[in-house]
């Protein structure tokens, strides 16, 4: 099968370029099973990659002009029978590349933690769980178990533009999981911390966060449910 | 070349939970903290686990911490430290509570408490019915708690060197630890840290064998980097085979499934863990199930046009049941053997999983070396916790659900004897040179631009000749075979070359690194696998099937110099109530 990869060293290539690459792969075999025998070939190709199985988020990049993760896009998903055909790679967009498929992912990260990433509580009881009925367990289904691979956030146009002053999907997934779980006090706080015309407003409701998540989850509708307790919150 | 040094207090080499939580301690404590990891925090390999983690909450059914510390000596086949067991198991409820304050999603009970199941290897009353231990977070709980970890971690302000590769330990003449050479894979620059302690929460190293649960990261740096430091590993030879991998792949099903009501059957269709264990059946401990299992297939009775693997049933359970406390192996079984448990039994088969032996430490972290006088000593500014570590809480054989567990207990007390440590030590101590050349000198044997053998090629033979030669089952001649085998794969690292010696994010040169910490690290386990005669837990010898108590109730201690065997006692005297003394394992 043919593998077009986006290459580019900043110690030896004035600019990106992409290259060929033939292997030999299988029908039951990932992208990156497909990447592992391109770097026996050619091991200087780099990429992040790590538990194999979808949960540790290493491994975004663009696959055939879609967001995914390698260890989980399977070869016929995306080219069916057609193993002769070409798949192309490129590094997650938008964001500066450090090498081949590695891409600095800083701004991603400071948008993260920018939306106070972790549960605020007040006077909690140090001796016992907070008690979380299962309905309210519920609510924060869909919201917490995002890997944080990037895929959603660079592939939103929003993002793209104003990657400094929009927290992106990501983020704001995040903020939902906590605006959304019962434990938490510090609902007015962090929709204060959203107000303006970037942080939040700035989603347009294109969706590809939504259509590119790999876990399944709707960052958008996330993102929409904000806006909604924003109105309240104001008013 | 001078070398850029950063000065912290303490140094936490690995983000997983262990070395998240102890961060976590010290940042609260206004210590000042590093954490270095070869990935993005949340990419460390907790993030994989599954089923849960283990307290006696008693949500369920009655149930108490002496009970769980029974379940695990009785798992660990009698080889766990009694002390460092009960320290765990009277800590594990105030922990998990801790865990739940600190953001964590845990399911939940009608009644608002915190959501626990079966687990394998548990009882109530010492050996009687099976009980409920395992809090849980469907089935994403490791990956819950790391996410929880590291943002509460963010909230304390702890800094992070993200994407650096620890190289060795930097000690000073009298083997004081003084902080570590690190390397930026960014920029492919080393970096000195230096720091009154140094804590190693590297994780495991599953990576040594061929099909294996493990995170391609799961290399063993920090065990590497104590054995060249002098420092031995412990109880090498206990490595845990978990029963149900997918067949061929080695991803992991939770143990979990069999918690919620899922069963294992063979090519006949029989539920055939109630021949092996007739009280605990598919919940006995992970070795005597494993076992199980290879024998079905070996004897076979293994399923598919192979008859190579059994299949885990759980259509049974119901799409409420799987859709809820089991989304994620459903998600993983549909990416990669295309079946939906819903409909379906996942074909599975046993699978390299967890390290049950380590960097030895006492209950407190420090890590511990064997003194002149038959006794041990703490080496002074080193700590260790966690899978590379071994305290000894799992023994020969470590129980489903005390591994999220340990590494929240020994991370918070490796995280409060260092900040004592430290208010009794408020200066760094000079650095090294020799130890920082010497461990420069690792860096720079891979610029050599000659033709050389590939670390693909090396690793491959490494974790095949670990697969046939230290597996489930082992004899005396397939040991002594291994032990050459991978003494050849050492030999051979000599020549192994770099063809990409570029600086900037080169991933090749990570990898070479990471693989001598694996040839060291699988030596190691050979060595120590061949040196015990006897059965215990997930050492399984042919020639010795027996457990010797008079023997062998003791730790091995394994040094990389001259290849040496040592061992200890087993700590039997627990810190408050009764010794549990050896008794026959049944289940």
């Amino acid at each position: 099968m043919k593998f077009s990869i986006y290459r580019y060293n900043p110690e030896t290539d004035d600019k990106p370029y992409m290259k060929d690459y033939e292997v030999e792969v299988t029908k039951d075999m990932k992208v990156l099973g497909a990447l592992k025998k391109i770097k026996e070939q050619d091991p200087t190709l780099s990429y992040r990659s790590s538990c194999g199985e979808g949960v540790c988020g290493s491994d975004g990049m663009n696959i055939n002009g879609t967001n995914r993760l390698s260890c989980v896009t399977a070869l016929t998903d995306l080219v069916g029978d057609k193993l002769e055909s070409t798949i192309e790679i490129c590094p997650l967009p938008g964001m500066p590349v450090i090498r081949d498929l590695v891409v600095d992912l800083s701004q991603f990260y400071h948008q993260y933690r920018s939306v106070k990433p972790y549960l605020i509580a007040h006077d909690q009881e140090t001796e016992i769980e907070h008690l979380q009925t299962p309905e309210e367990r519920e609510k924060i289904d869909g919201l917490y178990e995002c890997i944080l691979c990037a895929c959603c956030s660079t592939s939103c146009p929003s993002f793209w533009w104003n990657p400094d002053k929009f927290r992106g999907p990501a983020a704001l997934l995040q903020a939902a999981r906590f605006l959304n779980d019962s434990r938490d006090d510090a609902t007015a706080e962090r929709l204060t911390d959203l107000e303006g015309p970037y942080r939040l407003f700035r989603c347009h409701s294109i969706m590809n966060c939504t259509n590119v998540c790999p876990k399944g989850l709707n960052p958008s509708k996330a993102i929409g449910d904000i806006k909604k307790m924003m109105v309240k919150h104001v008013i | 070349m001078t070398i850029p040094i950063r000065k912290f207090d303490s140094l936490v080499i690995g983000a997983g939970g262990g070395g998240l939580r102890a961060a976590l301690q010290l940042a609260k404590a206004d210590a000042k903290v590093a954490v270095v990891s070869k990935v993005f925090p949340t990419r460390s390999h907790t993030v994989a686990a599954q089923g849960g983690v283990n307290a006696a909450l008693a949500n369920v059914m009655p149930d108490n911490w002496h009970w769980h510390m029974y379940d695990t000596i009785k798992g660990s086949d009698y080889l766990a430290d009694q002390d460092a067991v009960e320290y765990m198991c009277r800590a594990a409820s105030h922990l998990v509570y801790e865990l739940e304050h600190s953001g964590v999603p845990f399911s939940r009970l009608d009644n608002g408490k915190i959501y626990q199941r079966p687990f394998g290897g548990q009882s109530q009353n010492f050996g009687g019915a099976q009980a409920a231990r395992t809090c849980a977070a469907a089935d994403r709980t490791g990956h819950a708690i790391l996410h929880s970890l590291y943002q509460q971690n963010i909230s304390a302000k702890t800094h992070f060197f993200d994407e650096f590769y620890a190289i060795d330990l930097i000690k000073d003449k009298e083997g004081v630890v003084l902080g570590a050479l690190v390397l930026e894979i960014e920029t492919g620059e080393p970096m000195i840290i230096e720091a009154k302690t140094t804590l190693l929460a590297t994780g495991g190293v599953g990576r040594i064998y061929r099909t294996n649960t493990n995170a391609q990261i799961n290399t063993g740096d920090g065990m590497g980097m104590a054995l060249r430091a002098g420092i031995p590993l412990q109880d090498m030879e206990f490595f845990q085979f978990h029963p149900t991998g997918i067949a061929g792949k080695g991803m992991l099903i939770t143990e979990g499934v069999r918690g919620e009501g899922g069963y294992l059957v063979n090519k006949d269709g029989e539920r055939f863990m109630e021949r092996y264990a007739p009280n605990a059946k598919d919940l006995a401990s992970r070795d005597v199930v494993s076992r199980a299992i290879y024998l079905e297939v070996k004897e076979g009775r293994g399923c598919g046009p192979n008859g190579d693997h059994v299949m885990l049933k759980l259509d049974h359970l119901g799409a409420d049941v799987i859709k809820s406390r089991l989304p994620g192996i459903r998600d993983m079984s549909r990416t990669f053997m295309n079946v939906d448990p819903i409909e379906e039994s996942i074909p599975i088969y046993p699978t390299a999983h967890y390290t049950m032996g380590g960097i030895p430490t006492n209950r407190f972290g420090q890590v511990v070396v064997p003194t002149d006088h038959a006794g041990e000593e703490p080496v002074t500014g080193l700590y260790a916790v966690g899978e590379c570590a071994c305290v000894s809480v799992h023994g020969a054989n470590r129980l489903g659900g005390n591994s999220l567990l340990d590494i929240v207990v020994f991370g918070r007390a490796a995280g409060n004897h260092i900040i004592d440590y430290l208010k009794n030590n408020r200066y760094h101590k000079p650095i090294c040179e020799e130890s920082v050349e010497n461990a420069m000198k690792r860096l720079s044997r891979w610029e050599d631009t000659s033709e050389g053998e590939s670390i693909d090629q090396l690793r491959a033979d490494l974790q095949r000749d670990m697969e046939e030669h230290c597996g489930v089952f082992r004899t005396k001649e397939i040991l002594e075979e291994g032990v050459k085998k991978i003494q050849a794969i050492k030999a051979r690292m000599v020549n192994a070359r770099l063809k990409d010696h570029s600086k900037v994010f080169n991933t090749a040169r990570v990898e070479a690194l990471e693989l001598e910490n694996l040839v060291e690290v699988a030596l190691a386990t050979v060595h120590s696998a061949c040196a015990r005669e006897e059965s215990r837990g997930a050492h399984s010898r042919v020639d010795f099937p027996d457990r010797d108590d008079q023997k062998w109730m003791k730790h091995s201690l394994f040094f990389m110099e001259e290849e040496r065997m040592d061992y200890k006692p087993v700590r039997t005297k627990p810190l408050t109530v009764d010794t549990f003394p050896p008794k026959a394992r049944v289940y």
